[in-house]
């Protein structure tokens, strides 16, 4: 699997984004090969998020394009890019509180069923019924991929955090994308809870076929799972490679000196080695 | 005082109230259905129902359409206008503060008013009879046809609009939105779209209980005080609870019939604001209200 060698699932080119004269992203670009699993790192505020917005399309970039499977989706709306097989979650967790587990993952399937009248007429046609089985088949693979077939009753706000990213990942996969995109999908876990996900991640690409890209600050986690690692700082890409090209980077080094990481990355560099990754 | 009590009069004047208490639960749902979607407190609740029963008045005598046909056509034309007054006055204050928001919402009120008065003068009008004249008996209490038929359709139209909800995507869309419009968007719901659509559908909703209580107690460039009373209704049953609505508007409409019954006309509005103030004493997001959403 070497990015590059297919054609691209996802381009991002000369991205700009700024917010009244504050520039969060500055010509922004790299490559997201099909079946990869490709991580965007950073310091804090260094534009992950904003960068994941824009992809999303909550956020207009000034300048540049994104293309998803070769086509430009940079004026495409977010519900459109959704339809498209673009699924994300995010930071601060995004559930639909109130309602139960598996009332959030049912809402999954929304992206790809129209809200106009005559299509309901039709909602109980034969190829609707069938597309119906379907669905609610992939949901109850994806429950039990997850393993949260014991909660799926329940309201998602008495869930603990580690649970609720879980279920927000099961969300995401039933909207069947071709690119999952996870912002920080280990963020304040304990170990077990990481492996856990580490592992689901890796599934998720290998089971189900699923292109991921993601913002991880964990940088062990990053360096295990990623075949692409790119590096953003103060709003511009300052690396893009494998991992073991990025950690060996002294400008990725630099960045990381200045937010005091640099020693837990030299560790993992460390480690990675020992085990001959 | 006498020992007798008018058990019939306690009857009559209840039934009254649970009549007018419909209308209040019609337009409050409309109400909540703003705000649960859009999050904006919309002080132009009646004012719109106003704009409805003045259309429909418009078309009657203006363009001589039969009564069924003006109140469809005023029914439309208040859905095309309120997805109008969400895309030209309330998009654009998107991310504002809320209280913005809310004062945008009272300026419209003003123009809604200003527009009537311009066109139809602040002269009281009468909308033409179109509910069945004969007295309506509930046991031995009488119930004035109005009020009866008036209920029986904000009745249907609540159970009606239940329904949808329950039943219709567009409804867990609007319930997605209200719990999360950055994941609903992401998900593939049209946020946009679920704004527009709500109020449209508020304004189309507030236009019929417009109708009706235009029908009851006629028309002017005041009525919309309506709304008073609704928000009163809305804040004790909770912003963003559809039972609430339900519930606080039967109770507000049967203790203003109680007070003005027993205690003259003056007292009305005093019982209103004084449940109001005892609800926001013990519970300060109403009777039924969250900060999350539970049911539609």
């Amino acid at each position: 699997m070497h990015p590059g060698k297919a054609s691209p699932i996802l381009e991002v080119e000369g991205l700009t984004l700024s917010f009244g004269g504050i520039k969060a992203l500055t010509d922004v670009g790299f490559e997201v090969a099909p079946g990869s699993i490709t991580t965007v790192i950073g310091p804090n505020g260094a534009g992950k998020t904003s960068l994941f917005n824009t992809i999303s399309g909550f956020y207009k970039p000034s300048v540049g394009r994104i293309r998803f499977q070769g086509a430009d989706i940079t004026a495409t709306r977010p519900p459109e890019r959704a339809r498209l097989g673009l699924a994300r979650s995010f930071q601060n967790i995004a559930l639909f509180r109130g309602m139960t587990v598996l009332d959030n993952i049912k809402l999954g399937r929304h992206a790809h069923l129209r809200t106009n009248v005559f299509d309901a007429l039709v909602y109980f046609g034969r190829a609707r019924h069938e597309e119906m089985k379907l669905r609610e088949e992939i949901e109850e693979r994806i429950i039990d991929f997850l393993e949260i077939d014991h909660i799926r009753h329940m309201p998602v706000s008495v869930l603990s955090y580690g649970l609720q990213k879980r279920v927000e990942m099961a969300r995401a996969l039933a909207m069947r994308p071709k690119v999952l995109m996870l912002d920080e999908p280990v963020a304040g876990m304990n170990r077990e809870e990481t492996e856990d996900m580490a592992r689901f991640i890796l599934d998720v690409r290998e089971e189900w076929g699923v292109t991921v890209l993601m913002v991880e600050h964990d940088m062990g986690m990053v360096m295990d799972l990623s075949d692409h690692v790119v590096v953003l700082n103060f709003g511009q890409v300052i690396a893009d490679g494998t991992p073991a090209e990025v950690q060996a980077d002294p400008e990725v080094i630099k960045a990381y000196l200045g937010s005091g990481e640099v020693s837990e990355l030299r560790q993992r560099l460390h480690q990675a080695l020992a085990v001959g990754t | 005082m006498s020992l007798e009590f008018d058990w019939l009069f306690l009857a009559e004047i209840v039934l009254a109230g649970l009549g007018a208490g419909g209308l209040y639960a019609l337009t409050g749902l409309a109400f909540v259905m703003i705000y649960k979607a859009t999050r904006v407190v919309n002080l132009a609740i009646g004012e719109m129902l106003m704009i409805g029963a003045y259309l429909c008045f418009g078309l009657v005598t203006a363009m001589n359409l039969p009564m069924w046909l003006a109140i469809l056509v005023a029914v439309i034309g208040s859905g095309v206008a309120g997805a109008l007054l969400e895309r030209v006055a309330i998009r654009p204050m998107l991310g504002e503060s809320p209280i913005s928001v809310f004062m945008v919402t009272v300026g419209l009120a003003s123009i809604l008013v200003g527009v009537v008065e311009l066109i139809w003068t602040s002269e009281p009008r009468r909308l033409p009879e179109f509910m069945p004249a004969t007295p309506v008996m509930i046991g031995e209490a009488f119930v004035p046809p109005k009020v009866f038929y008036g209920f029986l359709v904000a009745a249907v139209l609540i159970g009606v609009a239940l329904a949808v909800f329950r039943f219709w995507r567009g409804g867990v869309a609007l319930r997605a939105t209200a719990s999360d419009q950055q994941a609903a968007y992401s998900m593939g719901i049209d946020v946009p779209k679920v704004f527009s659509l709500s109020w449209s559908v508020a304004a189309m909703i507030a236009a019929i209980a417009g109708v009706i209580v235009g029908a009851v107690g006629g028309i002017s460039s005041t009525m919309g005080v309506f709304g008073l009373s609704v928000l009163v209704v809305v804040i004790v049953g909770g912003l963003d609870s559809v039972l609430g609505a339900l519930v606080a508007g039967l109770l507000i409409g049967v203790v203003e019939s109680l007070a003005g019954g027993f205690l003259g006309g003056e007292y009305k509005l005093l019982a209103t604001f004084l449940i109001l103030i005892v609800v926001l004493l013990v519970r300060p997001y109403g009777l039924f209200g969250t900060h999350e959403i539970e049911r539609l």
